[in-house]
């Protein structure tokens, strides 16, 4: 064991992990609004676009993250018409190309989420709205929203630890997250023991507090 | 099209040797985690407090860490690891560890902790009646778990399994960074001498689904077949 440089990569692994947070907190705040987003469009009856949404969450879902990645951040940059649009300025950034897989497969898992909370739904409390003269709009927004949002929360408590692991992938981009650091520091020092853990120390202190917070929302929100 | 084309010219025959190599991996760790699931559980559900916290703390610590800084773990620290016990012997030359085996065995530890909490569940969600109704009639303790215990805990436990088996598969395209050439280290090969990233790394993609889709309805025969009298 050499505690000397487990002490010493600390700081440097404890500013990684704030743009492993800030890579997390921006994809998890996109990827709530593809969720809702898909999930609305799977709820309608329209069978194409019902297909549509689903065809999107099954390819995000059977995918591996890398792979998403590696097509957005390698792949794209191949066709030479994106290269001349506005859209360049976000797309040769690795940063926004890792957010945006991180957004689109958070956002896939988000819509399953969020569209089995919305069909567990009981019809009596809709129709109970309903017989009370509330517009359907508000029966959506003041009622169905709100009980969707409390069923699916310990599912989407796991999927954001699950993404906060995804986001380790960031470092295959050239991103120096928490595990890009912790690479860099395993390949310079061959120690990998020692840094393995102190990053994974970090990770599960991260992992602990989301359970926790989740947990706390869980009860504040709980119907009893 | 020519670009997927076998021989020497495509290639086609490269990334079907990838794909199998993805299987081969997958099926592996997924092996190595059932024998990690096979010591684990049973830790799990002991009334030791010690035991218990053994068990607890690799499920929490492989499920809290991301996979790709447990294989980068494996990979710096594999051939360390093996060299040391190595020296105890007397043998100092350098080794170098098989890319399959690091990668399987990493991928096969995490399998192994999404398994035990499947089987946990599983077994925990059994009817204490079950248990108690073996023992009146007389079953030994094999007789009891293999007989009683086993069939039904398999039956409550494959979907949650085919979870974990679609998790392993696509976890194994992070073991292309040790250089393991299954699709995603032969599509960034082919990538890089061709060109052609978006290409190749869109095939990857649908390889891997083609994959998911392939083992879905493989598991939901066995879920029926598991299911019956239900």
């Amino acid at each position: 064991m050499d505690l000397e440089l487990m002490i010493n990569s600390f700081p440097k692994l404890l500013s990684a992990a704030v743009i492993t947070l800030k890579l997390l907190s921006v994809s998890l705040i996109i990827g709530l609004l593809i969720g809702l987003f898909f999930a609305i469009l799977r709820l309608n009856k329209n069978i194409f676009i019902n297909r549509f949404a689903y065809g999107y969450s099954y390819v995000f879902r059977g995918t591996p993250l890398l792979v998403q990645i590696f097509i957005i951040y390698f792949g794209l940059g191949q066709i030479e018409y994106l290269r001349s649009t506005v859209l360049w300025v976000i797309l040769k950034e690795p940063y926004w190309c890792a957010i945006i897989a991180f957004a689109l497969n958070t956002g896939a898992y988000t819509s399953e989420i969020l569209r089995s909370a919305f069909q567990t739904i009981k019809p009596g409390i809709i129709e109970a709205g309903k017989s009370l003269g509330i517009s359907n709009k508000v029966i959506f927004y003041k009622i169905q929203i709100p009980i969707a949002i409390r069923q699916s929360l310990p599912a989407y408590g796991n999927e954001i630890i699950l993404m906060m692991k995804g986001t380790s992938l960031a470092s295959t981009v050239t991103i120096m997250d928490l595990t890009g650091v912790a690479k860099y520091i395993i390949s310079t020092t061959f120690k990998p023991i020692e840094v393995f853990i102190v990053a994974g120390g970090i990770y599960l202190f991260m992992t602990f507090i989301i359970h926790n917070v989740i947990k706390f929302l869980e009860k504040k929100y709980s119907f009893n | 099209m020519e670009l997927l084309a076998f021989g020497d010219t495509g290639w086609g025959d490269e990334l079907f040797y990838a794909t199998l190599m993805t299987i081969a991996v997958s099926i592996t760790a997924m092996i190595i985690g059932f024998l990690f699931a096979l010591i684990f559980t049973p830790l799990k559900l002991s009334k030791n407090k010690f035991l218990n916290f053994i068990a607890n703390s690799y499920t929490t610590v492989i499920r809290g860490v991301p996979e790709l800084l447990v294989i980068y773990l494996f990979f710096f620290g594999g051939t360390g690891a093996v060299m040391f016990v190595a020296s105890i012997f007397g043998y100092n030359e350098y080794i170098e560890i098989n890319a399959f085996i690091t990668g399987a065995f990493a991928i096969g530890i995490i399998s192994g902790a999404y398994s035990t909490e499947v089987f946990r569940g599983a077994i925990q969600s059994i009817d204490k009646g079950q248990f108690e109704a073996a023992n009146v009639l007389g079953f030994n303790k094999f007789g009891k778990f293999f007989k009683i215990i086993l069939p039904q805990t398999l039956r409550l436990a494959i979907p949650n399994l085919s979870n974990v088996w679609q998790i392993t598969l696509k976890d194994t395209s992070l073991i292309s960074v040790t250089g393991l050439v299954e699709i995603m280290r032969q599509s960034y090969i082919a990538a890089g001498s061709t060109r052609d990233p978006l290409f190749f790394y869109s095939f990857a993609a649908a390889l891997y689904l083609l994959l998911t889709f392939v083992s879905m309805k493989l598991i939901n025969r066995l879920e029926v077949k598991y299911s019956r009298g239900y």
